[in-house]
């Protein structure tokens, strides 16, 4: 096939799943039902093997899909289904206007011992030690933090502008939110790879994919064997090099003229830019240089120092949002003891779940509450970025399933809302000496109002005074009682996360025996 | 309190409202023929919430006495928490509905419904079956999520809460109708009118960590009152409020109590709650300072059975 709408094709489809992405990860509305996100989600290479290789079921057998993707029609994945490798195209499209250099690539040498050598440590690591390296390294992971740290956040500022606008009108279908920041040590990988990845990108298209990138040089490898690939007929061939300068994976020497199909990823901008027709697509044929000059680019470095100062000021921005709450006359004195941290619903244990998530955010971003937030080092150096229950922030609603419903990877497994209901995830902790109760001598009872289960009650004080107790057998360490705690700088009640959640006891609820008036009591 | 305090008291929200008056809000405050109506009180028993608004809304003249032709009117239910209808942890839908439909046959130009959730506060518009009850009426159902939706007043006066941020919604509209739903309270021991003004305001957390009750009451000096309180005891949280755990919590009284004065209503409230008002500072509070009358015997009320 030498079709120019090989290409075509290749662009509509990869918008259509890049926009699905997009839309998934910024939909700060929650309007896409989590059936359809888990559509997309399915055939995203490491989530789902994690998934599988945890479950051991058929459910999610997406990868393996992709293998066989691979071994029909080479790393299709890398430009049909990747979000970031969709992305990267982009960015080199915007680096094409930007440059025209820029869109001319030419062929270069793989780099063999950087791209094997992370692949194998990846390997290793992961099997020895844990996920670490496929956390920073897993290009659907990657995608999901640009969006969750920045993607999101910008799209949110846009409809705050709109809505801004609306309302003027008296209209309010867009509501404005109110934009929480991370921690801003939070943002310094996230921001790193932006930074990589997009520089690559700009200039010299699918680098990263084939240099860094573990998925790409796995699938690299399986489609060495594929069957469908880029032929060049030699007898037609010119040897005039178009299809080289269009080559973003760098992979065409066409002085041979040979395809190296571990870096092509079948974008088929070859096909197009071949004046004689000698290249096609189809049946493996069994047989086997141009430098771009270099030079000094401004417009490179302004894009770079603009970006730059873009990543460092949007935290900043975002933060600025992220209003105080109001100082009660006396600070609280006695410190929180949280010996550890909140694991999200469905996790089971803190050490499970260290050890299966890769920290793509998709639970952060979806998180109605805001109260997962990545983690920095709660959870050690093995945990950073993945995600972590802030009570600070936010609360757990009880009757919220949505990070178990969309984890890709299984590292938080889905829950039945009656079941989550009754997962412990800590338990809360009253710190009588900060609370207002007794430190003002006024009425309070923030803590005991927001407890879903009773776990938080109050009992007679002083005077007309109640005070709150807690019963750690029904609490199920959602952390209402602690966003609620108005005392600062400790809060007076805080939850401490259980390293293995625990089953919580169902709450027990008497009728009230309070008679039916019949008749106006006044 | 003492008797110099409570005459200083008196004399500052005097003041007050002395000042608030000279500021040009005099209209918006007494902007009402409701005054001319037989009853300080009209209160219901027996009827579905929607009929025992259209009885007690007659009996004080119907809402053309409180609403007039293109007014914009603000409905304030509670709308707190994400629990479904029967659970009766927000107002009840059908009557936010009611009140909403006389607004418009009095003429209203718009009606705005709105909370500042406990709760995730789509989920509460949506569980609470507010937000498609207020819709199907015809009301735009509002955010009030967002810190950028407030604005500071002052509260001249107020012991402990001498400003708040308050929804632009209730400073922008003509009529304010406030609709709380009865209440078990943990810490102040009931919920109704007064208490559901923290709902309005952007920074509730402050009332807790600086004297409730007083802020509570300290609130209601703020010049834009409601013109009517409607309070939902069609089905009343008695005990675990103000979230609930289960329907074990909830006494079906099928009840309903009208007021302009929102210190009678919660002290009427109080009463068929069973709680004996003066354990509920607030009100007290709120007597003392003068924003209203707890002493229900010097009050005429019409009381209806249905």
């Amino acid at each position: 096939m030498r079709s120019p709408l090989l290409r075509k094709f290749r662009i509509l489809f990869a918008s259509v799943v890049f926009i699905g992405f997009f839309i998934v990860f910024a939909d700060f509305k929650s309007i896409i039902p989590v059936k359809y996100l888990n559509i997309l989600l399915y055939l995203q290479f490491v989530p789902s093997a994690l998934k599988y290789f945890d479950l051991r079921s058929m459910v999610s057998i997406g990868f393996i899909a992709v293998i066989l993707l691979t071994l029909l029609s080479g790393r299709t994945y890398c430009s049909f289904l990747c979000p970031l490798g969709i992305g990267q195209d982009l960015f080199s499209r915007i680096g094409g206007r930007i440059r025209r250099k820029f869109r001319r690539y030419g062929f270069k040498k793989p780099h063999t011992i950087i791209r094997y050598a992370l692949l194998a440590a990846t390997l290793i690591v992961t099997m020895i030690w844990g996920l670490y390296l496929i956390t920073l390294l897993d290009p659907y992971s990657i995608f999901g933090r640009f969006m969750t740290y920045f993607g999101k956040p910008a799209v949110i500022v846009i409809n705050n502008f709109i809505a801004g606008i609306l309302h003027k009108f008296d209209i309010y279908t867009l509501d404005h939110i109110t934009i929480k920041g991370f921690k801003l040590l939070a943002y310094s990988v996230p921001a790193a790879f932006f930074l990589l990845i997009g520089s690559m990108s700009l200039a010299k298209g699918r680098l990263y994919c084939n240099m860094i990138c573990p998925v790409g040089t796995l699938l690299g490898m399986v489609s060495k064997i594929s069957v469908l690939r880029i032929n060049i007929n030699e007898s037609k061939c010119t040897r005039c090099g178009r299809c080289s300068l269009g080559c973003k994976s760098s992979c065409i020497d066409f002085l041979q003229p040979h395809v190296d199909v571990s870096r092509c990823v079948g974008c088929f901008n070859c096909i197009n830019n071949c004046t004689e027709k000698a290249i096609s697509f189809g049946f493996v044929k069994l047989k086997k240089k141009s430098e771009t000059p270099h030079d000094v680019d401004t417009d490179k470095r302004k894009f770079i120092a603009g970006t730059l100062l873009l990543m460092l000021g949007l935290p900043q921005l975002l933060r600025g949002q992220d209003k105080k709450t109001p100082i009660p006359k006396k600070e609280s004195t006695v410190k929180e003891n949280k010996t550890s941290p909140v694991c999200p619903p469905g996790a089971g244990s803190v050490s499970d779940f260290n050890k299966e998530c890769t920290a793509c955010s998709l639970c952060i971003t979806i998180c109605p509450n805001k109260v997962l937030q990545p983690a920095w080092l709660d959870y050690g150096v093995a945990g950073m970025m993945q995600p972590v229950m802030n009570y600070h922030k936010g609360f757990c609603a009880y009757n919220c399933t949505k990070c178990t419903d969309v984890c890709p990877t299984y590292a938080l497994r889905p829950l039945a809302l009656e079941a989550k209901k009754l997962t412990q995830l800590g338990k809360a902790n009253f710190i009588k000496d900060n609370c207002i109760v007794k430190t003002e001598k006024t009425a309070c009872g923030a803590c005991s109002e927001a407890c879903p289960t009773k776990a938080v009650y109050m009992i007679p004080y002083e005077g007309n005074l109640l005070i709150p107790e807690t019963n750690a057998e029904i609490c199920i360490g959602c952390g209402h009682c602690e966003f609620a705690c108005p005392v600062v700088p400790y809060k007076a009640i805080y939850v401490d996360g259980n390293p293995v959640h625990l089953a919580a006891k169902k709450p027990v609820n008497v009728q009230s025996d309070k008679p039916v008036p019949s008749e106006f009591p006044f | 309190m003492k008797r110099r305090d409570f005459l200083k008291t008196s004399a500052g929200a005097g003041l007050a409202a002395g000042a608030a008056l000279s500021l040009g809000g005099y209209d918006k405050l007494w902007n009402t023929e409701h005054a001319l109506s037989k009853y300080d009180m009209v209160a219901l028993m027996g009827g579905e919430p929607d009929a025992m608004f259209d009885l007690g809304i007659q009996e004080l003249g119907g809402m053309g006495t409180f609403v007039h032709k293109g007014q914009k009117v603000l409905i304030k239910p509670n709308i707190g928490w994400d629990v479904i209808p029967e659970l009766a942890a927000n107002t009840n839908p059908l009557l936010v509905r009611r009140i909403i439909e006389h607004c418009f046959k009095a003429g209203a130009k718009e009606v705005y419904v709105f909370d500042h959730t406990c709760d995730n506060w789509v989920n509460c518009y949506k569980t609470s079956g507010i937000e498609k009850a207020a819709k199907s009426a015809g009301a735009k159902v509002v955010p009030g999520n967002s810190e950028s939706y407030y604005h500071e007043v002052e509260i001249p006066g107020g012991v402990k809460l001498k400003s708040a941020k308050v929804h632009e919604l209730l400073l922008e509209t003509d009529v304010f109708i406030n609709v709380p739903v009865l209440k078990d309270h943990d810490s102040t021991r009931m919920t109704c009118s007064l208490k559901n003004m923290m709902g309005v305001v952007w920074d509730r957390q402050y009332w807790h960590s600086n004297d409730l009750n007083q802020c509570i009451a300290d609130y209601a000096l703020f010049e834009k009152k409601p013109v009517l309180n409607v309070v939902d005891c069609y089905n009343v949280m008695v005990k675990h409020g103000p979230q609930g755990v289960s329907k074990e919590d909830v006494v079906q009284m099928k009840s309903q109590i009208i007021a302009a004065d929102w210190v009678a209503a919660d002290a009427a409230a109080a009463k068929m709650l069973g709680v004996e008002t003066e354990r509920i500072e607030y009100i007290a509070i709120a007597h003392k300072m003068g924003l209203g009358n707890m002493k229900l015997d010097t009050l005429n009320i019409k009381r209806i059975k249905m």
